[in-house]
């Protein structure tokens, strides 16, 4: 597979379902795992690093799960393409800085991605869409298994999986859910929402993960604590918070529904208008505009486009994505002129 | 929307602040974004808000044989530590023990772990000094029993026996 094939088709993760797909974009596992006796990546050499790479990598691609998989050397790729996995969801900002001997490893579906040499040896994440934690805890695990027989993890049996950083050290688990909560931020309740959250030692962050504000309606919450509970806990624990949350934006929707349909129907159409018929968009008014368009099918309102459509858009209408998509480089203006005319061409065939 | 800060430029950074619950909306144009966030970080790094909770419980008059502390594996220094806010490699959890133990357990409320283990590890020597799931154990063996996987399956046996065990006479 090369970096282009991608471009070619949905990551398995948007496809807009699974339980509670309205408000739920996706469940995100990580785990973060390092080679006994290695240094951690910002404290080894190029050799030792090049040997993780070397290492981990043949030990991934012969497990089940991974055999369908591709390597992508960072140093090999050109910006565009860095930022183009980073907005896939395949890799993380970090990544993409100091790229010498540091490897992506994804897979044909697109759900299963390997940091290899971020801050810690392996950084193995697994996506779902809709409201999934569980199942994907089930799926990663097992990878986890697998490699732990071709590798030598560093453990320790009080402390758990050692990493660089002590804040991940124990189950080395991060679990995220990614919602989409426009009732809660038009009817301004959701800082009191983000307030309760940070008080459960949740950390709340934007559609890019770690060093990303939370912008427009969408909000990745994960947990914050990996050691002194197990994985079943922490999933419990986060799923907990989430149906709650889940709960209160159904509510405020309900209640739009029946003290402001008309505004909100106006709000929704509206949005869809602009976009149907922009000829110069920003990617940050668009994540705007699609997100009323998702509440509106969503609601029921807007008939004719499918989350799956609407969740694309959101990926195909970001910098690099345009970029690839036309093949060349874009300057800031001439990509709000190619995102209005790729918006308009997909809403307007429907 | 113009910058907050110098009410010149165009607001396209918008920066959400939250101190004692408190939410503050900032609105920055990229220049005033800049130096606020590299002022942020001189301030408040994630290695100095580590090294800081490392202070917090340096025993007074001890500095000398922290300094002295070096990781025989990687060679990383306490002091390194306490600048990086990173540790070296996994030998330096056993090194900086002391240390990190009472670290540990201000991140995260507890410093022992009680989640999943690599199967490859030698599993008697830990038994008695931690809790185990059982149920996390059996859910282990239903897996491995169901991978055909019958040497982790015999290995999870007799350990979920041994626990039952020790349970059972405790």
């Amino acid at each position: 597979m090369q970096i282009d094939d991608l471009i070619k088709h949905t990551s398995e993760w948007l496809k807009g379902i699974g339980p509670n797909s309205d408000v739920v974009i996706s469940s995100r596992i990580r785990l973060a795992r390092n080679l006994n006796k290695v240094p951690f990546p910002h404290w080894a050499s190029k050799g030792q690093l090049n040997e993780v790479i070397e290492k981990t990598s043949l030990a991934m691609l012969k497990i089940e799960q991974l055999k369908k998989a591709t390597l992508f050397e960072l140093a090999n790729l050109d910006s565009i393409d860095k930022q183009f996995l980073v907005e896939r969801h395949l890799m993380s900002i970090e990544h993409t800085q100091k790229t010498e001997q540091k490897a992506v490893l994804v897979n044909d579906e697109e759900n299963i991605a390997v940091m290899i040499n971020e801050e810690d040896h392996l950084r193995i994440q697994l996506m779902q869409s809709g409201f999934n934690l569980f199942e994907a805890w089930n799926i990663i695990n097992g990878i986890d298994d697998s490699l732990a027989k071709l590798l030598d993890y560093a453990y320790l049996p009080d402390f758990g999986y050692l990493t660089a950083c002590p804040t991940n050290t124990g189950t080395g688990m991060r679990g995220s859910v990614m919602l989409h909560l426009p009732a809660l931020v038009m009817s301004r309740q959701i800082e009191r929402v983000l307030a309760a959250i940070a008080k459960l030692s949740f950390t709340t962050r934007g559609l890019y993960g770690e060093g990303t504000q939370a912008s427009g309606n969408f909000f990745q919450i994960s947990n914050q604590v990996s050691l002194g509970h197990s994985e079943n806990e922490i999933i419990e624990n986060i799923n907990s918070l989430i149906r709650q949350i889940i709960e209160q934006e159904t509510q405020a929707r309900e209640i739009m529904l029946s003290k402001s349909r008309d505004v909100l129907e106006d709000r929704i159409n509206r949005s869809l208008g602009i976009l149907k018929s922009a000829r110069i968009i920003t990617s940050q008014e668009t994540i705007e505009l699609l997100s009323m368009v998702r509440l509106g099918s969503d609601l029921g309102m807007i008939k004719d486009i499918d989350r799956r459509t609407i969740n694309e858009l959101f990926i195909i209408t970001q910098p690099a994505h345009l970029q690839k998509l036309e093949d060349k480089k874009l300057s800031q203006q001439e990509r709000d002129l190619t995102r209005a005319e790729l918006i308009r061409k997909k809403l307007n065939l429907l | 929307m113009t910058c907050d800060v110098c009410g010149k430029n165009a607001a396209t950074v918008h920066l959400t602040e939250i101190i004692d619950e408190q939410m503050n909306e900032l609105h920055l144009c990229e220049e005033c974004a800049r130096t606020k966030s590299a002022a942020m970080e001189q301030q408040f790094g994630l290695s100095d808000l580590l090294a800081g909770m490392v202070d917090f419980q340096k025993p007074a008059n001890k500095e000398e044989e922290l300094i002295n502390v070096k990781c025989p594996s990687c060679g990383l220094t306490y002091v390194d530590f306490k600048k990086i806010g990173r540790l070296g490699c996994g030998e330096c959890y056993n090194v900086f023990r002391k240390y990190l133990a009472p670290l540990l357990k201000r991140i995260h409320g507890s410093n022992q772990h009680i989640g999943k283990f690599p199967l490859k590890i030698k599993t008697t020597a830990r038994i008695s000094k931690k809790k185990i799931d059982l149920a996390d154990l059996k859910e282990q063996l239903q897996k491995a029993i169901q991978n055909e996987d019958f040497e982790d399956a015999a290995r999870l046996r007799d350990l979920i026996k041994k626990i039952s065990e020790e349970k059972g006479k405790a």
